[in-house]
């Protein structure tokens, strides 16, 4: 089935929605996205979203961007981030006008609590910067977006999965997508197409993210051209539930939560005696870590506590209500009595596509644009994060920037019509459906993607080591290699699971190998990506993003590109 | 230990009837209800199909029949059932099943949309945040958890006998908005809701809130929305 709009957006999260109500009022636009929108995983993010509003004690914009720089380990794009920190005071406004239920101070502003590595007066001490409702803070943002889309009337296609961009002559075109519900194939012309689709944290074992987040924008615009930036380093968050991933937002931290070894010794004071327990997240997961490896994890296990005993029963129960709610269901833990369990958990990609602060997709280190191509949200790389995003930064990054991508593809469809579509756009698609349906390999998805999954936890995680990367390395192109002989044995065409596990697990495959590649290539620590090997950050060669090209005959190929650095000098990172 | 597993199964392919499937499963008593089914479909039998992604209870995506009561099937532990291991999973009621645990909830989000799910206001919008009194906020906040499941629409007993009933879901929402200071159609939302299609068709039955995986007082806001109509009806007749 064929279909046109002006703009078509993949995926529903707080990005691809941001720029949809930028574009709905007066421009074709059509949301695709393979779970229904209000399952998009923005709906997870618990804690808070970062502006200095200064509504609870004096903040400015500057403090917010010498944290994210000094967060990001000096490797995000400083004009990309004074964007980012300027815009969000009015990102804040426009949420609430919009409807967004934010906690409120006793004299009816929005409030605001502390956060990892947002401080006063660059570093002096914590300070509250993060909008939050609740701690579903992501949901209600993503439910407000969603039912101003319906206002809107903007055409959704909920459960249909991307597939590919329609390119030609280096040009987006559109894309081709699979309806989950009839396992027909449609193909959506177009001036524009944005890709939004957030994280790939599954390619990981233990992970706070949903099952859909399997990088399929990712994977499919980086073999169509697009150039991936800085994917070696990932977030993990300090305070998943043991054994499970599950996030205990940072939020817990904010108001007043503690971590604590076996001894019961409080050991963020040891690491970083300013700002303690609210260092930025690849800090505490290396100290939670560290402690471990000391024998002062819990009962000599791999986990420590995070203890909110002493915040009362009124603010677990209305500040932080879903969390308390998830360590009573899955760790049978209550946190107003006892301490919760809690380890790293895979959370969140600094890297991505690489993307101006248009949303523009940019295909080498000149930022040449992919013509009719744009990415925001986690899937992009902008480059706010560097090498390790604050909490409260990602809802941020997606609403400014999917909105300065909405604005820049309402400028390009005024300017360019429809170009004409290559001759039977499905048809690559629909050949790789079909080998895949028909294949009579004797290898099956499941286990492919739980040897990935376990690599990429025991070798690319918080702590790297080259040994370890280039196991990891050989496994994943091994990996890569029994793939191409899966078979699917669900021969249905109604929400067959196991045909879209698969597709999602090649995609998975190849940003492993792009993560590795980069973590390998990377011979220093910086920010998330710490190499015990190089112990040291090493501005005078790694002050640069890692780039990556596909290419068909020999894979991901690594070039580098310059940070751009405007008001702080990097300099050492204490907190 | 080992569970008994039995899946409401339908491939509108194939089947003319639904039927019912047997699974033996290798369950911790930790595990989650949804590991369960990822086993089964993993390790035996890749054609079942059911909708599921964060899986810790937020994206709303998973809720099922598991042993005659609606629960989502993330957040229901093997451990939290008294039934010897054994499990019976069957789609959500009320909805019409597309395969296997998989339902139409269209006309869920069809209802959803007409509480216009939004804010109206008819106030220029201040340069800064609209000033909202805290307790506001927190009177309408347990509504804010809903994840739209459909758990409580799928479980009330009204929308079984009347399809046009708004359902406790779209209720909530409405309520969500009625309530919400910063919204001024309040008279003509109340006016939407006060009908037998609307709040009054909630007899007060709390099925809605007993299955709510998020603990909302369903029932109890559905009732503000009633508390809230004769109100408006009573300043209503003092003004005329």
């Amino acid at each position: 089935m064929k279909h046109q709009f002006d703009v078509i957006i993949v995926g529903a999260g707080l990005a691809g929605l941001r720029a949809a109500i930028e574009l709905g009022e007066d421009t074709s636009v059509a949301v695709l996205s393979k779970v229904f929108a209000t399952r998009s995983h923005s709906g997870a993010a618990q804690g808070g979203i970062g502006a200095a509003l200064g509504n609870e004690e004096e903040d400015n914009w500057e403090w917010h961007m010498f944290d994210t720089v000094k967060g990001s380990d000096y490797l995000g794009d400083q004009d990309a981030i004074e964007i980012l920190v300027r815009d969000a005071p009015r990102t804040i406004y426009e949420l609430e006008h919009l409807g967004v239920p934010f906690n409120r101070t006793p004299d009816g502003k929005i409030a605001q609590r502390a956060f990892g590595g947002h401080t006063r007066n660059f570093g002096e001490a914590p300070v509250k910067r993060a909008c939050f409702a609740a701690d579903r803070t992501g949901r209600v943002i993503l439910d407000t977006l969603w039912e101003k889309c319906l206002q809107r009337s903007i055409r959704f296609f909920d459960e249909f999965q991307l597939m590919s961009l329609i390119v030609s002559e280096g040009q987006c075109h559109g894309v081709i997508a699979y309806e989950l519900a009839s396992g027909k194939l449609h193909t959506l012309h177009s001036k524009a197409v944005l890709l939004a689709t957030g994280g790939y944290g599954k390619v990981y074992k233990t992970t706070s993210n949903a099952f859909a987040s399997t990088g399929d924008g990712l994977a499919i615009a980086f073999r169509a051209g697009a150039t991936l930036e800085d994917m070696e380093f990932v977030q993990f968050h300090p305070t998943g539930i043991y054994k499970l991933g599950i996030l205990i937002s940072e939020a817990a931290r904010g108001e007043g939560g503690i971590l604590r070894n076996n001894e019961g010794k409080r050991f963020m004071e040891l690491y970083a005696p300013v700002i303690k327990d609210l260092a930025p997240r690849d800090m505490v997961s290396r100290c939670i870590l560290e402690e471990v490896r000391a024998g002062r994890g819990i009962d000599g296990k791999d986990y420590v506590h995070l203890d909110l005993t002493h915040l009362g029963e009124e603010v677990l129960n209305t500040k932080l209500a879903e969390i308390t709610g998830f360590a009573r269901i899955y760790s049978g833990v209550e946190p107003i009595r006892e301490p919760i369990p809690v380890q790293p958990t895979c959370h969140y990609m600094m890297g991505g596509i690489a993307a101006n602060a248009d949303g523009k997709v940019i295909t080498d280190s000149e930022d040449t644009p992919f013509l009719g191509l744009y990415a925001a949200g986690e899937c992009a790389c902008v480059s706010v994060h560097g090498a390790n995003r604050l909490g409260c930064n990602s809802l941020l990054d997606t609403l400014v920037f999917g909105r300065r991508a909405g604005k820049e593809m309402r400028r390009h469809i005024h300017t360019v019509g429809f170009s004409p579509l290559p001759a039977n756009p499905e048809k690559e698609v629909a050949a790789k459906i079909a080998a895949l349906m028909e294949s009579n390999g004797n290898e099956t998805g499941g286990p492919i993607r739980e040897e990935l999954q376990e690599v990429m936890m025991d070798k690319v995680s918080v702590f790297r080591q080259r040994s370890g990367l280039t196991e990891a390395l050989e496994k994943v192109r091994e990996l890569q290699g029994r793939y191409q002989k899966i078979a699917i044995q669900d021969k249905g065409s109604c929400f067959n699971r196991d045909l879209l596990d698969a597709i999602e697990l090649d995609y998975m495959l190849n940003l492993a190998e792009v993560i590795t590649l980069g973590a390998l290539t990377r011979e220093e620590s910086r920010g998330a990506h710490s190499r015990e090997d190089f112990p040291d950050r090493d501005d005078k060669k790694w002050l640069v993003h890692t780039m990556f090209r596909y290419s068909k005959e020999e894979g991901p190929q690594v070039f580098f590109k310059p940070v751009t650095i405007t008001r702080f000098q990097p300099k050492e990172r204490k907190y | 230990m080992k569970c008994t597993f039995i899946v409401y199964r339908f491939d509108p392919a194939v089947d003319k009837e639904p039927r019912y499937q047997e699974y033996m499963v290798a369950a911790e008593p930790t595990d989650k209800i949804l590991d369960c089914l990822n086993k089964i479909r993993w390790e035996q039998d890749p054609t079942l199909s059911y909708r599921y992604s964060c899986a810790h209870g937020i994206c709303g995506s998973d809720a099922l029949m598991i042993n005659g009561r609606i629960e989502l099937a993330c957040q229901k532990l093997v451990r939290d059932f008294k039934t010897a291991n054994n499990f019976v999973i069957e789609p959500l009621p009320l909805f019409k099943v597309i395969k296997d645990l998989v339902v139409d909830m269209n006309p869920f989000f069809e209802k959803h949309r007409t509480v216009r799910p939004y804010l109206i206001s008819d106030e220029d919008p201040p340069e800064k945040e609209w000033l909202q009194d805290p307790e506001n906020q927190k009177f309408f906040e347990p509504a804010l958890a809903c994840i739209l499941c459909g758990a409580c629409t799928a479980a009330c007993p009204i929308n079984r006998s009347n399809d046009k009933y708004l359902g406790p879901a779209a209720l909530l929402r409405g309520f969500r908005y009625v309530a919400d200071s910063r919204d001024t159609a309040t008279g003509s939302r109340l006016a939407q809701l006060d009908n037998e299609d609307g709040a009054w068709g909630c007899k007060s039955m709390w099925w809605c809130t007993d299955v709510c995986p998020k603990s909302i007082p369903v029932t109890k806001s559905i009732a503000q929305i009633k508390r809230l109509i004769k109100e408006e009806e009573k300043r209503k007749t003092a003004g005329s």
